[in-house]
């Protein structure tokens, strides 16, 4: 399909998205839109009987710091009901502005990524299902892979204490157990 | 022909408990089935049979760590693994020694970031560190009878 061509098709689904072509390298289309139609757009891409993106194969962000607008949120689309490949990027300034909407409502597959992108970059999802991180340590503080993030930082590493029981309360706990078979 | 040939015409032999036990804890040495990352592959290597730990008695790899004597770190440590690491750890019985194996578990390797730990000596007591990357089946069987050597000395308390 021609970019324009699908920009438009968007565009007309969309009225508010402020849907912005951009060059590519590997002629696959390449577009940018704005975070506040994120919802409107993904619905659009998945369900437009001449787009059918159901595929979502890849959602990630990129830092630009320390450029402005600091990060970009990339979805990469596939379309396997008319072989077609599509880059979506969305713009994001750096501070408490880097949240957008989920598309997990749309795509359930980017419910695990999303995490993923709030564990490493610190981008919100808002109303996501399950806003925890994905790979790093539940209680981890800062955003490893932001480009400003300190990465060969000099930290103890942190263990869980072991439980510890007296030979008392071992027995006890035996001897309770035992009755509790009978 | 072996040990019968040398047998005395009384067929007792006389020894000490303390070394009884040095004799017989270093002649089973069980580890954990416990593998972090590609060094396994050469603990693997070494279990089967082109090199054979069963020479050295230490072959039974337990599923357990409640039926195990040692722990062999066997790759890089993850910050968010390390809690995981202590714990199986703790579950062992005493007595019980760890080997670090290779670079990374000895002091991070090539991996000087904010994932990995910078050496498994800050999370469980270390006995034999076994340099490498990753060190040969040949070097991992050579750390075991350092730590033979080490169980030998251990007096009983």
């Amino acid at each position: 399909m021609d970019p324009t061509a699908l920009a438009a098709l968007i565009q007309e689904a969309v009225p508010s998205a402020r849907i912005e072509l951009a060059p590519s390298i590997d002629q696959q289309i390449t577009l940018y839109s704005h975070r506040d139609d994120v919802v409107a757009v993904a619905g659009t891409l998945r369900d437009h009987p001449q787009l059918r993106f159901a595929l979502l194969v890849e959602l990630t962000a990129v830092d630009l710091w320390p450029k402005e607008p600091r990060f970009e949120v990339l979805y990469l689309l596939v379309s396997i009901e008319h072989r077609l490949r599509l880059r979506w990027k969305v713009r994001l300034a750096g501070g408490d502005d880097a949240r957008l909407s989920t598309v997990s409502s749309v795509w359930p597959a980017a419910n695990w990524l999303e995490r993923e992108v709030w564990d490493l970059f610190g981008i919100q999802f808002d109303r996501h299902p399950d806003p925890r991180r994905l790979l790093m340590p539940e209680d981890w503080e800062g955003y490893p892979l932001r480009k400003d993030y300190p990465v060969q930082i000099n930290m103890a590493a942190r263990t869980t204490e072991a439980l510890q029981v007296t030979e008392e309360e071992f027995r006890a706990s035996v001897e309770k157990d035992r009755l509790a078979r009978r | 022909m072996g040990l019968e040939s040398d047998l005395p015409d009384i067929p007792v032999l006389t020894t000490n408990v303390e070394k009884m036990v040095q004799w017989a804890r270093r002649s089973s040495i069980w580890p954990v089935t416990f593998g972090l990352a590609c060094c396994a592959i050469e603990m693997m290597a070494m279990s089967c049979s082109r090199y054979d730990i069963a020479r050295f008695g230490a072959e039974v790899f337990r599923g357990s760590p409640r039926q195990s004597d040692l722990m062999i770190v066997a790759g890089r440590l993850s910050r968010k693994m390390a809690p995981a690491l202590r714990r199986i750890y703790d579950q062992m019985p005493e007595p019980k020694w760890v080997i670090s194996m290779g670079a990374c578990a000895s002091i991070g390797g090539v991996f000087d970031n904010y994932a990995l730990v910078q050496g498994v000596d800050q999370v469980v007591p270390v006995d034999v560190y076994v340099p490498g990357c990753p060190p040969r089946p040949e070097s991992l069987i050579y750390g075991i009878v350092q730590l033979q050597r080490k169980i030998d000395q251990q007096k009983l308390t």
